[in-house]
């Protein structure tokens, strides 16, 4: 394992942040029913900072919520360490909202899938946009993001790993290369 | 025929004999034991760094037959106690019918002699059905040819008809070996009450039902001046009593079994039923505590209580599960790994226990190998390690509380009656 | 954490560690049950089997529920309706529930150790619901949960237990968890119905409610059972509410605070009052709608250690 480049830094992660909020903004012109659910546990760290971002272009709170997947992953019989499962925390009616889904990495597509599950269990909102603060590709499903901080072309060895100042001390994206073991 | 032991390590405490000898054995009797023996023979054995010594004599074994030829039968308890080293065994009366009649006597004799592969003595019920509420006809049991007396897996509840039967069995110079248990104040129990009973929410019970019971019946066999024997005890309490009877000079005996001292209730905490015997396991305090009462005499014979039973009744619901393992097997390998092997006996020692001192309380000419006795002879492997496995018992029922320990002592040759018995051919 | 326990017998088989990790992950659960759409596809495809040799309603329905809420199919046996009174041996009862493809079983019995005996002879995971006298581990985790809920911590807490400690599988597992996390807990019945060497459990013993009540910060009241075709029942009840009944002017003298559980079904008027059942201090229906937490994450965790247990083979 090794660390090949890093592709943002705190700067541009904050710059990227304050362009997404103003492409949600324009795209949703009226912010009354407007809310942001973030995907534990980094989407939900950026989450908070973009309804941040709105609030200081918009004036307006946003409702924030925090998604935990681990109940609805397709994956857990193939996991091999254990899942700690935490709260998911939507403390609003989600029902004909727009909801602005956020996450730090889009890969496969499966983690947005089970979000997409789990939250029409808790409601019907109006829509559902995607954001992400990196697209690395490799989609195994059918879906897009509506607003991507950076589109980053990776090779499968590769890793995006999103660090941020909540969870890991400094905020920057950096791509790791695997050892071919 | 002629059979000669070569180069063994011979211990014959009847001789006080602990020495590298040879022994020559000639039709079914022991014809010489001396060094250096120098005379052609059917067969010579190589005992160089083996131990040689008298087989084992076993005072409580449950043979099964007749009645429950599905757990054991005479062929196959005495082909385990050949594995075993043992060639004597008492056989317990709580079969069914029960050895309460000359005519069930005669029945078990007649199976005795047409399958048994070693020496194997009856004993007798002390009441009819082993119910205790009437008496057997003590003197036709002795008739019949039964050794000794006893309600094994019961206890006389009445001390008028206990102290009866001591009377009469001394008069007919029989043993009455009991098995000493108050069922009221063992309450249904399935270990020993206390801590573990408490962990695995079963009831228990108590030492009590054990040592009082003991401390009647030695008061009974004073009061009836005759010789009585403790079996399978398993608490210190027991031990104290039984010591201080000895020190006033009544003619009491006991035994432990192997289980009662290697073994304590917290071997127990898995639920595993294989452990469950009648009387239980105790703490370790006890099974210490006899381990000591082996070594200052106090308990005078290791015995194995062989209980078989099939997997059915085991592999069931602990509390449902029959009491008693089987023990015939290890018995000798268990002494040895924890008598011998840590100290507490030397050899001479060991096989006073298990050989000399039952054949005493039993009153038969046994245990020594005194030339002119029987050739009743096992060759052990002191040294060998082994590990018990299902699949190596000789026994119909496989419930061993030892199932994958590692013992000590591998018996390579039991000689019964002159003839090579072990391994089978 | 690798959560790697196929089986949940007893809490004398947890550690500390573990115990918190399962509360943790209740706590997790909890939020499920208070949404619209009380299901999460956690358990999707999965079988539970309730084996119950004994009666029992809350304990299965809860069981059920949390099930369910993980999206897991639920059978039911029960010994009335079941092969079991033909003669059927625990071990084939349970190998046949595996041949069905079963995940796991929730087994509630009337011998201690049953399921002890069951988890050594399958290879799916066995869930105890309460064996015997021996252990109800969901029952304690629930109660620990609930005290967790209400006070913040089980480190220091004073916790007593009153009734029947000989035949209560509840209080026995309740001990466990309790001293596991730190808490201080007392026993207080009669005589008779406290068993040989409990304080080596860790616990000490009374025989005085009202010393029982004293200190304590919670208090843990166990349904009593008297025969039910015995004529000196009724008196016996009512003696026993006497002299160890939860009543309000015994609380009078207990901490301010003090929070009164009861693992149900309750007898009122015999081990614990209306008026406190019923009162501020209690939260015994607390305690039931937590136990759906705690049993969804004892399924969960269960499930996923045999799904690596399977594929280690």
């Amino acid at each position: 394992m090794r660390e090949k480049t890093k592709i943002l830094d705190a700067q541009t992660i904050s710059r990227t942040l304050i362009r997404i909020a103003h492409e949600v903004l324009e795209h949703n012109r009226i912010t009354d029913n407007l809310a942001i659910v973030g995907i534990r546990s980094r989407g939900a760290h950026l989450a908070k900072r973009l309804a941040d971002c709105v609030k200081k272009i918009d004036g307006k709170e946003v409702p924030v919520g925090i998604l935990d997947i681990t109940l609805y992953r397709d994956d857990l019989t193939l996991l091999n360490y254990q899942p700690v499962v935490h709260k998911t925390e939507i403390n609003f009616d989600i029902t004909d909202k727009n909801i602005i889904l956020v996450d730090d990495v889009l890969y496969t597509g499966r983690t947005i899938r089970c979000a997409l599950s789990e939250l029409i269990d808790f409601g019907r909102p109006k829509t559902i946009q995607l954001a992400v603060l990196v697209d690395r590709g490799h989609r195994e499903l059918p879906i897009r993001a509506d607003y991507v901080g950076k589109n980053i072309p990776t090779a499968c060895n590769e890793t995006v790993e999103v660090r941020l100042a909540e969870s890991d001390g400094c905020d920057e994206v950096v791509i790791i290369e695997k050892d071919n073991s | 025929m002629k059979l000669l032991i070569k180069n063994g390590r011979v211990i014959d405490p009847a001789n006080q004999r602990d020495e590298v000898l040879d022994i020559l054995i000639e039709h079914d009797t022991i014809s010489k034991v001396a060094k250096n023996i120098k005379c052609p023979a059917d067969m010579v054995i190589d005992a160089a760094d083996k131990i040689v010594m008298p087989g084992l004599i076993d005072l409580h074994v449950h043979v099964r037959e007749p009645g429950r030829e599905d757990k054991e039968t005479v062929i196959t308890a005495t082909r385990a106690a050949l594995k075993g080293g043992v060639t004597t065994v008492l056989a317990m009366p709580n079969t069914i019918p029960a050895m309460d009649t000359i005519e069930n006597v005669q029945l078990l004799r007649e199976i005795i002699k047409r399958s048994a592969c070693i020496n194997v003595f009856i004993c007798g019920a002390i009441t009819k059905e082993r119910s205790g509420k009437a008496l057997t006809d003590i003197s036709a049991l002795k008739r019949a040819g039964v050794r000794a007396l006893s309600d094994d897996g019961a206890s006389v509840d009445d001390e008028e008809i206990m102290l009866e039967a001591l009377q009469r069995a001394k008069k007919n110079k029989l043993l009455v070996s009991c098995h000493c248990e108050d069922k009221i104040l063992a309450n249904h129990g399935a270990v020993n009450l206390g801590f573990t009973s408490t962990r695995l929410g079963l009831r228990g019970i108590s030492k009590e039902s054990e040592y009082l019971r003991i401390a009647r019946d030695i008061q009974l066999a004073q009061k009836a001046d005759a010789p009585i024997h403790i079996a399978h005890i398993s608490c210190a309490e027991s031990i104290e009593i039984i010591k201080k009877a000895k020190k006033k000079g009544i003619n009491v005996t006991c035994e432990a079994a192997p289980h009662h001292f290697s073994l304590s209730e917290e071997d127990v905490l898995d639920y595993d039923a294989n452990k469950k015997m009648n009387p239980p396991l105790r703490e370790k305090g006890d099974s210490e505590a006899i381990k000591q009462g082996l070594r200052d005499g106090t308990i005078d014979a290791i015995a194995s209580d062989h209980a078989p039973h099939t997997e059915n009744e085991k592999d069931i619901e602990f509390e449902r599960a029959e009491f008693g393992v089987i023990g015939l097997e290890t018995e000798l390998a268990v002494a040895i790994t924890e008598l011998v092997d840590t100290g507490i006996l030397d050899w001479t020692e060991l096989v006073r226990k298990m050989s000399l001192a039952p054949a005493k309380i039993l009153g038969i000419e046994q245990g020594t190998l005194s030339v002119g006795g029987r050739a009743d002879i096992v060759i052990v492997n002191p040294a060998a390690e082994w590990v018990v496995e299902k699949k190596g018992i000789v026994s119909k029922s496989k419930n061993s509380p030892f199932l994958g320990r590692k013992l000590k002592g591998v018996v390579e040759y039991t000689i019964c009656n002159g003839a090579l018995a072990y391994p089978f051919v | 954490m690798l959560w790697t326990k196929k089986d949940l017998l007893g809490l004398e088989y947890l550690n500390r560690e573990e115990i918190e990790f399962v509360l943790e992950t209740a706590a997790s659960f909890k939020e499920v049950s208070t949404r619209d759409i009380k299901k999460v596809p956690a358990l999707r495809g999965k079988t539970v089997v309730n084996l119950f040799y004994e009666p029992s309603t809350r304990t299965r329905v809860s069981f059920e529920v949390a099930a369910k809420r993980l999206s897991a199919d639920v059978i039911n046996i029960a010994t009335e309706t079941s092969s079991v009174r033909k003669g059927e041996t625990l071990i084939d009862t349970g190998k046949n529930i595996q041949a069905l493809k079963a995940d796991i079983i929730v087994m509630r019995h009337n011998y201690s150790g049953a399921p002890t005996l069951l988890a050594r002879n399958v290879d799916i995971s066995v869930i105890n619901a309460g064996d015997g006298w021996h252990e109800h581990p969901t029952q304690a985790l629930l109660d620990i949960f609930t005290l967790k809920e209400k006070l913040g911590t089980i480190e220091g807490l004073k916790v007593s237990i009153i009734g029947d400690i000989s035949h209560s599988r509840v209080a026995r597992s309740n001990i466990w968890g309790l001293t596991k996390l730190g808490a201080k807990v007392s026993v207080c019945a009669p005589k008779m119905l406290i068993p040989q060497a409990i304080e080596r459990m860790g616990v000490t013993v009374t025989h005085d409610v009202d010393e029982a009540l004293q200190e304590a910060d919670a208090v843990n009241v166990l349904r009593m059972q008297f025969e039910r075709d015995n004529q000196n029942a009724f008196p016996k009840q009512l003696e026993y509410f006497k002299n160890f009944g939860i009543t309000e002017e015994r609380l009078i003298k207990a901490k301010k605070n003090i929070v009164v559980m009861h693992p149900g079904p309750i007898n009122r008027g015999i081990e614990i009052s209306s008026a406190v059942a019923d009162g501020k201090h209690s939260v015994i229906l607390e305690q039931v709608t937590n136990g759906i937490a705690v049993r969804m994450a004892v399924l969960f965790l269960a499930a996923q250690a045999n799904e690596k247990v399977d594929s280690r083979q």
